[in-house]
Formats: structure tokens, C-alpha cells, sequence
């Protein structure tokens, strides 16, 4: 009798500790190649370090050197490490890249969490022992965001991707702003390169579009929307439909803070708020007090409900990947973890567009560069080469993934074929991209982008909430930025 | 135990006694080295290093990727802790006291209960040991999962919001924005954890009284009541005051629950912000001056209630162990 009680009671224990453990898989899942996209609280604060995942490349296949294989060069290393914060890359990896890699090499993945700059300062102890480090243990190869690019791009840490045998040929595709990103501010060494471009679009429901404006064609949509007041006034229409604009505060934040005027701080280490953010602050404020929005926050998981299927949210600012990763994986019904498949009728899927929105922007974004002290140099290169820098592979990769791949002309051709997105009812998105990814500007970014926009982000979600009126707010987001970058000050 | 030494101590043996004791004392040094070692490198030394840094302006500057520092600034850092146009650690010592308080009052009531009720034969309660163990059960579950479990179950869309709405029909209740359901929520999870080992300690120490001190109360006409007043409770003072403060020295200690509950923030407003987690912010910014002056505050406040745990039992001779915390 007692056993039985106790097993009874055990097994009770473990489902709840199986229902926090789903909780922390769904909630990690939705991070993506962005800033914020790590949040989701709960998995986040129990400071991860490292998680290592081995991917033994085990075809055994023929090595000679014509089958597309890369190169493994005499005398360098068998272990290939690359530091990543979630598994995007790794899956792309497998999918395309496993096969070529040369025979008796090891792919290890180390993988750090985003939040709080802890991959940063993971990259931070790492990077400067790199030289020294044992030969397996030897970062070989990292990957950094926009946020932060500045850092190691401007450091000693990152190789010239030259000195890993790219070419100027390989890299004249690119769109300029991801080289800009990468290049070192003293030397204009290039010292990353990316496959990705990242424009920003607002995506919109097309049932509700077609409830409030009486048309769901982008086009005519755009018009509607295109400037803040417009958008404004589309977002009180909404209201009165019984819908609601945006789903959260910080679904806007971004348009306004690509478009600031200077970067966040100034020579001086003082922190600098741009009007623009502070227009950021009254539209959210504006929003939440009328209703306009549904008070989430960005990765929780209301946020993700909101772009499921019962969603009555009009539209989410969202870039090339949270278009074809995030925003199509939250609006099916059935997950595809469930065996759901993407096709029209399971959820949202169908029922979504894109426009411009009311101002130009991008979105997160990844680049990879080879680590100072690396034993796999040629490996490295051969990578980039194969993955950044090829653009018939570039449209078979926007292809199949619907990213968008960094390859101006690939994508130009691409958007002129009748390539079409059935999760976007058929809209070939691409002309979009293709319009707005030449506009967009690097040059306000600073290596503290991450963790203030972070904290700003955090502190104005009570002034929003309504329990801190907006100077406490403000304050509040001195003394938590202080507080996590201590050079820094507040302006007098 | 001096005078069975006394005793033993005969002449003819006692040079033979010392001698085999002088052979045998140097393996107590010797079983000593294991734990010293550690001690020094993992305790001793870096509390050394903890209060050395604590006068030293010393961090690490992410946007420059360099280290500033050390550099020696006095009491600049404790001056910084207690400034009102800071986070002042004033605000955060308040904020965990009082979550504390709502956790500690209804755990000790409830606990008390229990435990009366557990150690009184006349009520003759049956599947004890299944209540005990299920009681013990939150306390065997990590803090941050129950705290994952309780954010999932407290959110926006969550099922107490949904049966909310259900019963109101108006908007989500948003737990997490407000300082008094937030703390609330803290309290709970810290009672629902931490009531168990509590009632166990209690029941030790009720079980530990004489059963006939009772019986005489009740041949003398006391009523339960009485006898809960005026015997049980006098007779657990030790045990219940040792309670008290290891739970005040963990309560000060209180960190994971609210750090996963409000995602590191401690909002709305830094007010439900503890002590602790105010220093995680710092080591994980790896400001390590600042860091080392709220240790050292941190570990005096603890210090001194050790002090007080410790001459209370000076007299008392218990040497009972238990949990930290409460």
C-alpha cells in the first residue's frame, strides 16, 4: 500500500517536472537569429554555460576531390568547433553542408544562450585563449549578430576572411550593408560574411485586412500604410473591429531604433536616448492605453498565441526569417512537431501577406567568422565559400528555406521568376526584399546595441504596464544599463 | 569523561596511553588535510579575494572588450550601494524582508499545526508517512522548474487566467505587473516549498517532549489549548527560534524563485528585486568590485545572525542540523 502511494506520488512528480520541461523546449524553440530572440524567461536565467553537441560527419563515402567535398588540408585539425547561441546554423548544417564536409573530421557545435550578453562573454573568455588553447579545443569558428559585430569585428579575434582564402569575387555579390557590418573600422579588413540578408517587412493577416480595410492585396494595403499616422489610424479602425494593431510593445521597436539618428552612446561613454526611440515610447504608450495592442512581450508565449490561428491581431513586424521560421512555425494549428504539415487550412497558413509598413528596417541577422588561432583555417574558408558565397546555391537555399539569401543578383533573378510563397497566399515576398534590403543602413550600430535595447526595452514595459510613471521609467533603464555596462553613464 | 581519564591514567599505563596516542594524532591532521584544502581553496580564498575586490574599482567593459581596473577607490563601491539615486541595496533588503515575512508567517502557522497535529497520539491520524512525504515533495522539486511551472501557470494566456476570464469575463489579470501579485506569488512558492521541512523539524522537536509533562497537564484539567500554549510551545522555543533564523539567513539568500519568476528583473519596478539578485546582475556584467562590496555586506548581515544562532545554542548544546533556509 505504501509503495504504491509512493510511486503514485513520484510519478506525480515527474509529470510536473516533465510539464516545466515542455515548457522550456517550447519557449527555446522560438529563439531565432535575432536580439531578442532568446527571452523566453523561464529557460533562460539558469545560467546556461555551454552544451556541447557532437556531429560526427560519418559518410563514408569516396574522398576524392571532385565531388564537391571540402577541403581538409595537411596538417590541420579534425575537430571543427563552432560557437552558436541557438540551433539555426546547426540545422543548416545538416541539411546542407554534412555531406561535403571531408572525411574524418568532427563538427562540434557549442552552444551558448544569447541573453544578458552571455554568449558575448562566453565569446569574451574564450576568444583571447584561442592561440593557446588545446588543439580540440580551439574555437575554430563563431558566429556574431549585428548587435555586437562591431566588437569583434574591430578586435584581433576575427581572421581577415582573405587570410581564409575568400576572394574579392566571392564576396562582390553581397549586399553592402552585411559587409559594412563585418569590416573593421581602422583597417576595412572584411573579417565576416553572411549568408543572410535581413529586411524588414510587416507581415499582416489577410482575413483581417479584409475585415477592416476591405482588401487584403499588399499593395493596396502598403497605402494604408505607409507612414505612422496612416498606420495609426488603421490601428483605431482595427479597434473598432474589435481587433487588435500589434500584438506587444516592442513589435514596433525596431523600426523606430534602425532609424535613430546616432548610435546609443557617445564619445563620451554617455548613453544617449534618440528622439526616435522616444517616439517609440509614446505610439506603444498611446497604443496600450487605447487597446491597440495585446500587452505582450516579444517571444512569450501570448506573443506566439497571437500569431496562431485564433489570433485577432492585424500584424507583426517581422524580418526574411521570422517570416518563413517564426511567424509560419506559430500560425499553424498542429505544429509540424505534431506531424502538421504546411499547407492551406492547417491554422494561419494561407493567410498572411507582407508590405513595406511604415518605415525601413532590418532585423537580426547572422555572420560567421573564422576565430583567430583556428587549425582549420582552409576548412573555415571553404565553409564560408560554400555557404555565403555561391549563388546558385543561393536560390536553392531562398528556395527552400524562403530565407533570404545574400546575393544581390541571385535574389534579383530569383524575385523575377514566378516564385511565389504559399504560406504568403501566393505573394512573391521577394520583390519585396529586393526593394528594401539596398536601403538599409549600418552605420548607427555600436557594440552596446544588444543590452541596452534589452534593458530599454524591459524598463518601458512598466511605464507601459502603468505601475511606473515615465520618469522613474527612464531612470530605471539608467540604473539597469549602468548596472550591466558600468562604463557607462548618464548624461548630466 | 575527565574522570574515566583519571581513572585510566594509572601510572605504569599512562606513558604507554601517550605514547599511542602522540602515534595515532598525527592521522587526525591527516584526515583533516581533505577538508582544509578545499576550504582554502574554494571558501577561504576567494572570500579573501571577495573582500579585496570590494574596495576596487574593477569590471569588465564589454563595449571595449577590456578590463578596467583594479583600481583602488576606497569605499566607493558601499557608497554606491546605499546611493538613493541607485539601485540602493536599502530598497532591496526591504523587498526581500518582506517577501520573506509573507512567506515565513503562514509557513510557521501552518507548520505548527501540522506538526501538533502529527505528534499528538490522541488523534491517532492515519498514512502519516504518506502526508509527510507528500508535504516534503515541492522542496525535492529544483526552485527555478517549480518557478517555470508557476510562471506558466500564472501567465497572460495561463489556466488561472483562463478560468478567470471565464468566471469575470473581463481582461487577463497580469500577475507579473503588479508588486503586490508578484510578491505574492514569491511567498507562495516559498511557503508551498519550504512548509514541509519545516513541519518535520517541528515535529522533531515536539516529539522530543516528554510525554508525561503532558499527562500531568491534562490529570491537572488543562485543555488542549492550554496545553498547545502553555507546553508544547515553551518546550519548542529553541527548535523554533534555530527555524527562524536559518530561514531569515536563507530568506536573505532568496534568489532563484524570483529571478526565474520575473525573468531577472525583479519588476515591476525593481520591488521585487532581492538582494542576490541585484548581485547576479553585477557578476554577470562581471563588475566585480561592486559584486565583492554587496558580498561583503551581504555577509555581515549573515554573520551576525549566525552569531546569534550560534550563542543561542551555546548554552543549549544542540547541535540539531538541518536545512538552511525555511
Amino acid at each position: 500500500m505504501k509503495k504504491r502511494i509512493l510511486a503514485a506520488v513520484l510519478a506525480s512528480a515527474s509529470i510536473l517536472g516533465a510539464v516545466s520541461g515542455c515548457q522550456s523546449k517550447s519557449s527555446t524553440s522560438s529563439g531565432t537569429s535575432s536580439t531578442g530572440a532568446d527571452s523566453s524567461t523561464a529557460s533562460t536565467s539558469d545560467a546556461t554555460s555551454s552544451e556541447a553537441s557532437t556531429e560526427e560527419s560519418s559518410q563514408g563515402g569516396e574522398s576524392t576531390a571532385t565531388d564537391g567535398k571540402l577541403t581538409l588540408k595537411e596538417g590541420e585539425g579534425t575537430v571543427l568547433n563552432i560557437a552558436v547561441w541557438n540551433e539555426e546554423f546547426k540545422g543548416h548544417f545538416e541539411k546542407y553542408l554534412k555531406d561535403k564536409m571531408p572525411d574524418g573530421v568532427t563538427v562540434n557545435f557549442l552552444i551558448t544562450e544569447n541573453k544578458d550578453n552571455k554568449y558575448q562573454n562566453k565569446l569574451d573568455e574564450d576568444l583571447p585563449n584561442n592561440e593557446t588553447a588545446d588543439a580540440d579545443k580551439k574555437i575554430d569558428m563563431f558566429l556574431f549578430e549585428a548587435d555586437y559585430a562591431l566588437k569583434y569585428v574591430n578586435s584581433d579575434y576575427t581572421l581577415d576572411v582573405k587570410e581564409l582564402g575568400l576572394t574579392d569575387a566571392d564576396i562582390s555579390g553581397m549586399y553592402q550593408y552585411t559587409k559594412d557590418v563585418a569590416t573593421n573600422s581602422s583597417t576595412g579588413a572584411l573579417k565576416g560574411v553572411s549568408w543572410q540578408a535581413t529586411p524588414g517587412l510587416f507581415a499582416y493577416r489577410r482575413s483581417i485586412a479584409k475585415d477592416v480595410l476591405g482588401t487584403d492585396d499588399p499593395t493596396e494595403v502598403q497605402a494604408k500604410l505607409a507612414d505612422w499616422d496612416k498606420f495609426d489610424a488603421v490601428a483605431e479602425q482595427a479597434a473598432a473591429k474589435g481587433y487588435k494593431m500589434l500584438s506587444g510593445y516592442d513589435d514596433s521597436y525596431r523600426t523606430f531604433s534602425n532609424n535613430v539618428a546616432a548610435p546609443w552612446v557617445n564619445d563620451n561613454d554617455e548613453i544617449i536616448i534618440d528622439e526616435n526611440i522616444m517616439k517609440w515610447v509614446e505610439q506603444t504608450k498611446t497604443y496600450t492605453d487605447k487597446g491597440y495592442n495585446n500587452k505582450t512581450s516579444l517571444w512569450s508565449d501570448a506573443w506566439s498565441a497571437d500569431q496562431g490561428p485564433d489570433g485577432k491581431v492585424f500584424g507583426f513586424f517581422y524580418s526574411t526569417w521570422g517570416i518563413n521560421f517564426t511567424l509560419l512555425g506559430n500560425s499553424l494549428a498542429v505544429k509540424e512537431a505534431d506531424g502538421g504539415k504546411q499547407e492551406v487550412g492547417n491554422g494561419g497558413f494561407g493567410d498572411w501577406a507582407v508590405c513595406y509598413g511604415p518605415q525601413a528596417y532590418f532585423w537580426g541577422g547572422t555572420w560567421m567568422a573564422g576565430a583567430k588561432g583556428t587549425d582549420n583555417a582552409t576548412l573555415v574558408g571553404d565553409i564560408m565559400r560554400a555557404f555565403c558565397c555561391d549563388a546558385e546555391f543561393g536560390k536553392q537555399f531562398t528556395s527552400d528555406t524562403q530565407d533570404y539569401y545574400n546575393n544581390k543578383t541571385a535574389m534579383e533573378e530569383l524575385a523575377k521568376t514566378d516564385y511565389k510563397s504559399e504560406f504568403l497566399g501566393g505573394q512573391n515576398h521577394l520583390a519585396l526584399f529586393v526593394e528594401t534590403a539596398p536601403k538599409i543602413d549600418m552605420s548607427k550600430i555600436s557594440v552596446y546595441d544588444q543590452g541596452l535595447n534589452e534593458t530599454f526595452q524591459a524598463a518601458f514595459k512598466e511605464y507601459f504596464d502603468g505601475t511606473v510613471d515615465k520618469d522613474t521609467a527612464l531612470a530605471n533603464f539608467y540604473k539597469n544599463a549602468i548596472t550591466k555596462y558600468p562604463e557607462l553613464k548618464q548624461p548630466a | 569523561m575527565a574522570q574515566a581519564a583519571n581513572v585510566s591514567t594509572a601510572p605504569p599505563v599512562a606513558t604507554k596511553k601517550k605514547a599511542r596516542i602522540g602515534k595515532y594524532k598525527k592521522w587526525g591532521y591527516i584526515f583533516m588535510i581533505p577538508f582544509t584544502v578545499v576550504f582554502l581553496v574554494f571558501q577561504a580564498w576567494p572570500l579573501i579575494q571577495t573582500f579585496y575586490y570590494s574596495v576596487f574599482k574593477y569590471f569588465w567593459s564589454a563595449g571595449k572588450g577590456a578590463w578596467v581596473g583594479p583600481e583602488f577607490v576606497g569605499f566607493d563601491n558601499f557608497a554606491a550601494l546605499f546611493d538613493l539615486n541607485n539601485v540602493n541595496i536599502l530598497g532591496l533588503t526591504w523587498n526581500t524582508i518582506i517577501m520573506w515575512v509573507l512567506g515565513f508567517v503562514p509557513q510557521i502557522i501552518i507548520s505548527l499545526i501540522f506538526a501538533y497535529w502529527f505528534t499528538n497520539v490522541r488523534l491517532r491520524l492515519k498514512c502519516l508517512g504518506f502526508f509527510k512525504t507528500v508535504m516534503y515533495m515541492p522542496n525535492l522539486i529544483m526552485a527555478s522548474a517549480f518557478a517555470m511551472l508557476i510562471f506558466a501557470i500564472f501567465s497572460d494566456i495561463g489556466p488561472v487566467n483562463s478560468i478567470l476570464k471565464s468566471i469575470t469575463g473581463g481582461e487577463a489579470f497580469r500577475f507579473l505587473s503588479y508588486t503586490g501579485s508578484t510578491m505574492a506569488l514569491v511567498a507562495f512558492m516559498n511557503f508551498i516549498m519550504w512548509f514541509g521541512n519545516t513541519t518535520i523539524l517541528l515535529m522533531a522537536a515536539m516529539m522530543g517532549i516528554n510525554e508525561s509533562v503532558i499527562e500531568a497537564a491534562e490529570i491537572d484539567g488543562a485543555n488542549s489549548g492550554q496545553i498547545f500554549w502553555k507546553i508544547t510551545l515553551p518546550l519548542i522555543r529553541p527548535i523554533l527560534v534555530y527555524v527562524m533564523i536559518t530561514s531569515l539567513i536563507g530568506g536573505l539568500q532568496m534568489f532563484d524563485v524570483p529571478q526565474i519568476l520575473t525573468d531577472g528583473q525583479g519588476g515591476p519596478n525593481n520591488t521585487t528585486k532581492t538582494l542576490i539578485m541585484y548581485l547576479n546582475q553585477h557578476i554577470a556584467a562581471k563588475n566585480y568590485g561592486m559584486a565583492g562590496a554587496l558580498s561583503v555586506l551581504i555577509f555581515i548581515v549573515c554573520a551576525a545572525l549566525s552569531l546569534v544562532v550560534y550563542y543561542f545554542f551555546a548554552s543549549d548544546r544542540s547541535d540539531k542540523k538541518s536545512k538552511k533556509r525555511g
